[in-house]
């Protein structure tokens, strides 16, 4: 799939965390001291063999050393440039312990997996004996290409189904450009479809959902979740086009087609999502980015350095301040804003007489996503938790068995690495239950 | 600040420091260089008739991304005409009075050329001769260099010859490349040369270039066994200094010029207490120049002051006495691994070490619980990590991770010595990548300080002989 992010924006994204050189990787791998039992490997959701690659790197093996990291992980490549690594490998690592830096686990990684495609290197098939039964992934972000790739590895047939024209889900629609570009995560795609995974674009609904259940054994739901959830404020209708959502903001820079937001822009949250927002916004020429949370610094839901990475761009931040109304005027918006405080149970109040207000010529929303309950909730016997599609953890099998689910619909959005975890574990979960089955009739 | 000057054989220098023969001494510039950066003397590189060099001419190996553990050379002896070197002796020692210049020589095995050479050498101004009977590559397929210092027979005839005109002190340079180094000392000496220097450079291989499949260095897609030097090559050097040192037969030992990997002071401090009376480093200087020196001697006479050394003399030689025969070694000393806790931060090297490389006795098991008792369990040791289903954490869905015990490492990733089954072998200790963590306990046995060759003494004394 040819895709190419436009110069004009590329420029605005330049790699977060230079690349390695080959000399710099080797110097860097023999750092590590090759735990036994690894904690790096244990914190990785996809327990990638991190001390195993790494001394292949050492011993001058890149293309062995991508191999044991795309064997446990096929999105390997995205994850060492997208996984927060401060509190997973680099977080466990053993060094913290002496005193001295963490091994640089996700810049070895994209060293390494990098350079293996960049020298045309491929994904291998470990098995050569096709089975016949058939698998539906809804979904072709991370956690339906890990349940894609690793079924395929084991000879069933594959069908990744997707609304969108892009494969790679959030990968390639959701994440920070100066993290992943989008092309990158397509390439990863297309490592998962040489291996005989074949992807559709189309909707999925109830009606298709009874024709998939028909036509194949299996199930995997990875649509991940729906709409970031609407801005309950008065009056924003009159605000229209001004009001941009995080993640359709996001995707439209990435696939080339910037969505206007002025000079003024104002962010709502603060999770990971909302900061890679906010530093976009300020990367594509916004002059001042203003990020509003309704409680106070020590509650955001981003990784800490992800605060501080927006910090560094120049993004400002509102604590304690709760939108209540978005109205527009000659020059743009205006966004009236409550201070509130929080008790000791995390409740808040507003305070009467605190308003203020916040001209701008964007809103951009990013409050958390939506689960996609209309969907999931016509999966006839799968249920739902909070929100949350329920499955065994070990299997990722959902209460109907011939469904099963993983990545964001499942743990309510976490990392693309969490993401390819679930997947995985589902193929395993769904290659178990398939052959069961077939002893099951044959015996 | 301590006093380094020394005295070898009469050789005098400000410090036991000299430049090795090799490329570093190579011309009179170099070497002045040299002393102006602190070196107490310096053995000119190999005179002779004039060679045609190669190229390329060295190699290395590289460990663990930190370049020239070990280096390979396949130049010969001096490329420049005899008169041109004895001529910058003569500048040298012109300018340089109280530094030490040896000139290293080396000729056809004739009688008259080494007459000859030695003459003129010792008229151009030089301290002392050093023979290079070691050399391994090339001039001993002429019948030179290590072809001479194999042949305990040739050392002695030659060094016998060069002692007949010398009127400077001589030393003999040693090959290791032979079985016994002892034997070629003790040709030298009944030779009567005044010291030794010791080792030479050690038949290697260094690598073969895994894509044209020619071993490095590479000359036109070929190359030859060249000799070995650097880091690498110390622990093997300072057996041999040892076993010389030690060696009283035919005769008391004579001074020793320590040379094999020596990169800094405390190499150095090694090389001395195991008797050396000077040291000769080459391959250091190669790699960073001559301004390592000053390091060493800083090093040198710090550690000389902090132990109440106030010339070489009082600590020459020191270690020899504790360097014995196997059989001699006390059967009744006991030491057991001891891990420090709170310095451990769980990497359990230690423990797959002692798993797969010693002796089965650390295991991981604080939290789990022991798993040996009467019958131990020696399957292959379990990596948990592997089995737990994990997520990136989020703090205000997630809790914090379960922290056991009360050190900054959870108890569950400190492995444990099971002392009753520790043989004491350090491995553990060696291990560790964090200093102090583990060390090596003494148990006391109880028991009177015991060797093998007592015990078999013993042993003998109380077996009845089968008479014949």
């Amino acid at each position: 799939m040819e895709f190419a992010t436009s110069p004009e924006i590329a420029q605005c994204f330049p790699d977060l965390h230079p690349a390695m050189d080959a000399r710099a990787a080797v110097v860097e791998a023999n750092r590590c001291l090759n735990c036994f039992d690894a904690p790096c490997m244990g914190a990785c959701p996809t327990h990638i063999d991190v001390p195993g690659f790494i001394r292949k790197i050492a011993a001058g093996n890149v293309s062995g050393s991508a191999r044991t990291i795309l064997d446990a992980n096929v999105l390997g490549a995205s994850c060492s440039r997208v996984c927060p690594v401060e509190v997973l490998c680099e977080g466990a690592c053993v060094l913290h312990g002496k005193h001295q830096k963490p091994i640089e686990i996700g810049r070895l990684q994209r060293f390494a997996t990098e350079t293996f495609y960049d020298a045309g290197g491929r994904l291998a098939l470990r098995q050569r004996d096709e089975r016949t039964q058939r698998i539906a992934c809804i979904g072709a972000g991370p956690a339906s290409l890990a349940c894609a790739a690793e079924l395929r590895q084991q000879g069933f047939q594959v069908h990744v189904i997707d609304r969108r024209p892009l494969p790679g889900g959030l990968n390639t629609y959701g994440v920070a450009e100066y993290k992943l570009r989008a092309a990158d995560s397509l390439r990863e795609v297309e490592m998962v479809r040489g291996l005989g995974v074949e992807f559709e674009t189309r909707d999925v609904d109830a009606a298709s959902l009874e024709e998939l259940e028909r036509e194949y054994d299996a199930v995997f739901l990875g649509g991940g979740l729906g709409a970031m959830h609407r801005l309950e404020v008065a009056d924003a209708h009159t605000a229209g086009a001004g009001i941009i959502d995080a993640l359709k903001f996001i995707a439209a820079y990435k696939t080339g087609t910037p969505l206007s937001i002025g000079r003024r822009v104002v962010v709502i949250g603060a999770g990971n999502t909302a900061i890679d927002a906010a530093c976009a916004a300020k990367r594509l020429g916004a002059e001042t980015v203003t990020l509003v949370y309704r409680r106070q610094r020590e509650n955001i839901p981003a990784f800490d350095f992800e605060y501080d990475h927006a910090l560094r761009e120049g993004v400002e931040f509102l604590w304690a301040t709760l939108p209540t109304a978005i109205t527009a005027n000659d020059t743009g918006l205006v966004l009236t804003c409550v201070a509130v405080t929080q008790d000791a149970n995390g409740h808040l109040t507003s305070q009467p007489g605190s308003e203020f207000t916040i001209e701008c010529d964007a809103v951009v929303p990013a409050i958390g996503q939506s689960p996609l309950l209309e969907l999931l909730s016509q999966v006839r016997g799968v249920t739902m938790q909070r929100g949350r599609v329920a499955i065994d953890r070990a299997t990722g099998q959902t209460a109907n068995p011939k469904y099963f689910a993983g990545g964001d619909c499942v743990n309510d959005g976490r990392e693309v690495v969490d993401a390819v975890a679930d997947g995985k574990r589902a193929a395993l979960g769904i290659a178990d239950w398939l052959l069961a089955r077939m002893e099951e009739h044959s015996g | 600040m301590a006093d380094l000057t020394t005295n070898f054989a009469g050789i005098h220098s400000p410090n036991p420091f000299w430049l090795a023969s090799a490329p570093p001494t190579n011309t009179g510039e170099q070497v002045m260089r040299a002393f102006d950066a602190g070196w107490g003397g310096a053995v000119w590189k190999t005179i002779g008739e004039p060679i045609t060099n190669v190229s390329s001419r060295y190699s290395s190996i590289d460990w663990n991304a930190q370049r020239m553990m070990g280096l390979n050379n396949i130049e010969l002896i001096t490329d420049r005409p005899i008169e041109t070197n004895l001529r910058e002796i003569a500048e040298v020692k012109r300018r340089y009075p109280r530094h030490a210049v040896i000139a290293s020589l080396m000729v056809e095995s004739t009688r008259e050329a080494w007459h000859e050479m030695v003459k003129r050498t010792e008229d151009a101004g030089a301290d002392g001769l050093e023979l290079n009977f070691g050399c391994p590559h090339g001039m001993s397929e002429r019948g030179m260099g290590a072809a001479v210092g194999q042949v305990p027979e040739y050392t002695q005839r030659i060094t016998e010859w060069v002692k007949e005109v010398a009127r400077t002190p001589v030393l003999v340079k040693l090959t290791p490349n032979v079985t016994d180094i002892r034997v070629i000392a003790r040709a030298a000496r009944r030779a009567g040369a005044d010291g030794l220097s010791a080792i030479n450079t050690i038949n290697s291989i260094t690598g073969i270039d895994l894509e044209s499949f020619s071993p490095r260095p590479n000359v036109d897609g070929k190359s030859s066994h060249g000799g070995y030097c650097g880091p690498a090559v110390k622990p093997i050097a300072l057996n041999m200094v040892q076993q010389v040192m030690a060696d009283i037969i035919d005769g008391p030992s004579i001074p020793l010029s320590g040379i094999g990997g020596i990169g800094n002071w405390q190499d150095a401090a090694e090389f001395l207490l195991l008797g050396c009376t000077s040291v000769q480093v080459c391959t250091a200087v190669m790699h960073y120049g001559y301004r390592i020196v000053q390091e060493m001697i800083d090093g040198l006479s710090n550690w000389m002051d902090a132990n109440g050394f106030a010339t070489l003399n009082d600590l020459r030689g020191k270690s020899l006495s504790k360097v014995t025969e196997w059989k001699n070694l006390n059967l009744n000393y006991k030491i057991v691994a001891r891990i420090d806790e709170a310095l451990c931060i769980g990497c359990q090297l230690c423990h797959i070490a002692c798993w797969d490389g010693a002796h089965q006795c650390i295991h991981v098991d604080r939290v789990s619980g022991p798993v040996d008792g009467h019958v131990e369990l020696h399957a292959q040791p379990r990596e948990f990590g592997r089995e737990r289903i994990v997520v990136t954490p989020i703090p205000r869905l997630d809790p914090p991770k379960a922290h056991v015990g009360p050190y900054a490492t959870s108890l569950e990733r400190i492995p444990r010595v099971d002392e009753t089954e520790c043989v004491g072998c350090n491995l553990c200790s060696l291990v560790c990548p964090v200093d102090e963590c583990i060390t090596m306990v003494e148990i006391p046995t109880g028991l009177a300080p015991e060797s093998w060759a007592e015990r078999s003494a013993a042993a003998e004394c109380t077996t009845p002989r089968v008479s014949e």
